[in-house]
């Protein structure tokens, strides 16, 4: 290989030992990575693995715990990202940050870190623009551009500033193939000229197509590095996902009872501007049985999730059924009231209340199926009874029912929220994440009562990007991705590379002969 | 170095402390203005905020002044807990005085116990009726409530400035801009005999600790609370975010248009163009000043009334112009909002970076 030369020349970005730490997660943990001048280099990883926190760093949003950053060879501490800005690092971030009623070269001028004078600046967009063979108009108004159109805004910002290394995070998870096309011919120009390009996703085929250096995340650590151009999908899936799973053991043979929850063609726009359109969803869900749906964060789990509790309406009550009854046009409350009960991903705020305490929150959800509040009136003594046996039973630690629900960690505001709707013995238990962000301990808690509330006849539906959770529990798993929700398939039949690559958007094709 | 150190639970004692805290600040306040402006200002102060107290013969006067301010500031305090910030509760209280003293007029040939009653009715209605635009508005439209309410406030006392000047203008009453006097059957009893005490001010008391039990054993007052917290959680527990705020704005509408009722058949027993007193703005002093809780609203309204008594006190012991009054409500309220933030926050020496 022609490696040697390239050698001498030192790399344009070298961190080594990098560690960061939140309250109660370590984001980072000892990761070193080089990149060397003109190379695309791709990090990759689930969501939670830790990239976001390390692009941070590198940008200077946030300063690493431990470990050193180099810059073309010399040791340098990066405070902010105008300071990154300076050293040469440009960023172009998943969400753009542009105004709509201005125009393009407006907002150009606007994320200049200094004032420019504006037909010099005209000048120096059409050059770039030109150079890149990129169409854009500079003087088209914002909200009338394509997403794509958007992000080369961005882009064309950053090279503004002729920048030496260009992060790229999550690029294509907004755009069309052929905008990726488009996107991917730009960036390998912009390295060809010696701009170096770190690329930040989890999706394999195109880090395939585009980098020539991989670093993989997994759990806040690097787990491998390797040449994508050289190393199978596969493998890299198993890398991303992490080879040491559990054996996975499922009770008895999976004879699931009788269908408790079926959704039907379930369409339903998303909100905007980052929502997902969920498109034609179907699957069933049986007594005893756990179905997991896997799928990268914000492929519509969240536009799922409320479409079955009952905050969004389906287009026709025959969309949902529970127990054959058409509820598709019922709200929450008439929903709940019949045995199917939701915990949403985010705990405070949409699960809980967080500034009532946790006996009130108990009323958030349990007053339809508990008799809370008979004839409007809420009764003090059974909602502390309630709450108090729930953080008994589920083992909440906590000074109290009259706790805030803010004042409680995440996981045990989590247990709570678990036992307060398990402790309804709903019909049915849709649940987003209930093990995100929550300690080791906690979490394997939640998923016992999960399995025991499955064994006793409900219908558990559980929505998780953790791999890992999903084959240690579910029975059966599909995978949505971009609103779309694929069939779903016993566990058994399943590979992990396989669930890595419908994870990664290669639906059908490739999964087939895999 | 002084700084501000975030608690891990809101402060109860603060929660109570922090208005007695907003009041001290505002006498403070008041003193150190007037006297810089050539007033003797601590007479002015003892003037504002304690001669109302310390003389028996004003009690009655703080309770007529005090019970619309209580109506209207329940009301008012219900929406703002769910987060519906009906600003327009001034222009509700003078809807409710118009339409109580349409039937009034409908009924002045009439006698009988029923007159007064019906008149109550309509008052509740026509305030209810003009809280319901702003609703309306926002639910269907997702118009602020905050503008729409407020700006119907004007169009309210234009068109009772029209009225008075106009179709109701009392053909007996040498052409001054006012309607007839109220007949007995139309006049608020008094509950004291040779006061000004009238059957508001027990209705007020009564009210609150209705409004009490409403927003602290119901279902519909959890609600209500929810949906201002926290409306995504809202909506996960089946609360309907347009329901309240219709529900919300109509009893805010409802107890300012009682309120009107109230005063034009007490106090007043007719309508002038000097109807509207700013009470509907006051409440909103109040309600804060009450930290939104009914039985604090009590509270609140025997302050602001104190500062309506006290203010005319003032104009003759140490001149005060009678804007002072107003200058003395919206310090307060400025200062209330200030101190709130010690609920949640508190102030501690500044520890040396190791």
């Amino acid at each position: 290989m022609n490696q040697p030369r390239e050698q001498e020349v030192p790399p344009r970005l070298a961190l080594a030992h990098i560690s960061k730490s939140f309250p109660g997660v370590k984001a980072n943990e000892d990761i070193s990575l080089s990149v060397r001048p003109g190379e695309i280099h791709a990090l990759l990883g689930e969501n939670g693995a830790g990239k976001s926190t390390l692009v941070k760093i590198i940008y200077g949003v946030q300063q690493a715990d431990e470990g050193t950053i180099s810059w073309n060879g010399s040791p340098v501490s990066i405070l902010s990202p105008k300071a990154a800005r300076k050293l040469g690092i440009g960023m172009v971030f998943q969400h753009f940050s542009l105004f709509d009623a201005m125009t393009v070269i407006e907002n150009i001028a606007l994320g200049l870190d200094e004032a420019v004078d504006r037909e010099d600046l005209k000048q120096r967009v059409a050059a770039i623009l030109q150079s890149y063979s990129l169409p854009l108009d500079p003087e088209r108004e914002v909200h009338t551009l394509s997403v794509g159109e958007r992000q080369r805004i961005e882009i064309v910002r950053c090279l503004l500033q002729k920048p030496k290394l260009l992060i790229m995070d999550e690029p294509t998870s907004v755009l069309t193939p052929q905008e990726v096309e488009r996107l991917f011919a730009t960036l390998r120009q912009i390295a060809a000229e010696g701009c170096s390009i770190l690329y930040i996703s989890h999706k394999l085929h195109e880090i395939k197509a585009l980098c020539d250096n991989a670093t993989i995340l997994r759990g806040g650590r690097v787990v491998a590095t390797c040449d994508p151009k050289v190393e199978t999908t596969k493998r890299m899936a198993e890398l991303m996902i992490g080879a040491e799973l559990r054996k996975i053991e499922h009770g008895k043979a999976a004879t699931a009872g009788a269908v408790r929850l079926e959704v039907k063609t379930l369409s339903l726009p998303g909100e905007p501007p980052f929502g997902t359109d969920l498109e034609s969803v179907s699957f069933e869900a049986r007594a005893g049985e756990i179905l997991g749906i896997a799928g990268v964060a914000g492929n519509g789990q969240a536009e799922l999730l409320t479409a079955l509790s009952g905050e969004q309406f389906a287009a026709g009550a025959e969309a949902i059924k529970l127990d054959g009854k058409a509820i598709g046009l019922e709200g929450a409350g008439a929903r709940r009231a019949l045995g199917l009960a939701c915990v949403p991903e985010e705990r405070n705020g949409h699960a809980a209340v967080p500034d009532f305490s946790l006996a009130e929150n108990g009323v958030l959800t349990a007053r339809h199926r508990l008799p809370l509040a008979p004839h409007g009136f809420i009764s003090r003594g059974a909602v502390r009874r309630f709450a108090d046996g729930v953080i008994k039973l589920f083992d909440v630690r906590t000074t109290g029912n009259a706790a805030l629900a803010r004042s409680l960690s995440g996981g045990n505001l989590q247990k709570f929220i678990m036992g307060r709707e398990i402790g309804q013995q709903p019909a049915v238990l849709i649940v987003s994440q209930p093990t995100w962000g929550v300690d080791a301990g906690a979490a394997a808690a939640i998923r016992q009562e999960l399995v025991d509330l499955a064994a006793k006849g409900s219908a558990v539906v559980v929505i998780s990007q953790d791999l890992d959770e999903l084959l240690e529990l579910a029975d059966r798993l599909c995978v949505i991705n971009e609103g779309r929700l694929s069939a779903p398939r016993p566990i058994a039949s399943l590979g992990i590379d396989e669930i890595g690559l419908m994870m990664g958007g290669v639906h059908g094709v490739e999964a087939a002969h895999a | 170095m002084l700084e501000w150190r975030r608690r891990r639970e809101p402060s109860t004692l603060m929660l109570l402390a922090s208005p007695l805290i907003a009041i001290g600040l505002t006498m403070l306040t008041g003193m150190i203005l007037f006297t810089a402006m050539g007033y003797d200002g601590f007479h002015a102060v003892e003037s504002i905020f304690l001669t109302p107290f310390l003389e028996p013969q004003r009690w009655g006067d703080i309770g007529v002044k005090g019970a619309p301010l209580v109506m209207i500031a329940l009301g008012l305090a219900i929406g703002f807990r769910a987060n519906v910030w009906n600003i327009g509760a001034e222009g509700q209280y003078v809807m409710g005085a118009i339409a109580g003293t349409g039937v009034a007029l409908l009924t002045y040939d009439m006698t009988g116990w029923w007159i007064l009653p019906a008149m109550v009715l309509a008052g509740i209605l026509g305030g209810m009726a003009w809280a319901a635009i702003p609703a309306l508005l926002r639910v269907k439209l997702q118009v602020s409530e905050i503008l729409t309410s407020l700006m119907l406030t004007y169009v309210a006392v234009q068109f009772l400035y029209f009225l008075v000047r106009g179709p109701w203008k009392d053909p007996g009453g040498f052409n001054f801009p006012q309607t007839r006097m109220f007949t007995s059957d139309q006049t608020l009893p008094t509950v004291l005999e040779g006061t000004l005490v009238h059957l508001g001010i027990p209705a007020a008391l009564v009210l609150a600790v209705i409004a009490w039990l409403l927003m602290e054993k119901t279902t519909a007052g959890y609600a209500i609370k929810v949906v201002g917290l926290a409306p995504a959680a809202a909506r996960h527990g089946g609360f309907s975010a347009a329901r309240t705020t219709w529900a919300t704005m109509l009893i805010s509408g409802a107890l300012a248009g009682l309120a009107g009722l109230f005063e034009a058949a007490g106090p007043f027993g007719q309508l002038t163009p000097q109807f509207p007193v700013g009470y509907g703005f006051t409440a909103i002093i109040v309600a804060f000043l009450g930290r939104l809780n009914p039985l604090g609203i009590v509270f609140g309204g025997i302050v602001l009334a104190g500062t309506y008594v006290g203010g005319e006190i003032a104009q003759s012991t140490v001149r005060l112009p009678q804007a002072a009054t107003g200058l003395f409500q919206a310090t307060l309220l400025f200062m209330l909002l200030a101190t709130d933030v010690l609920v949640s926050w508190r102030i501690g020496w500044k520890r040396r970076a190791a």
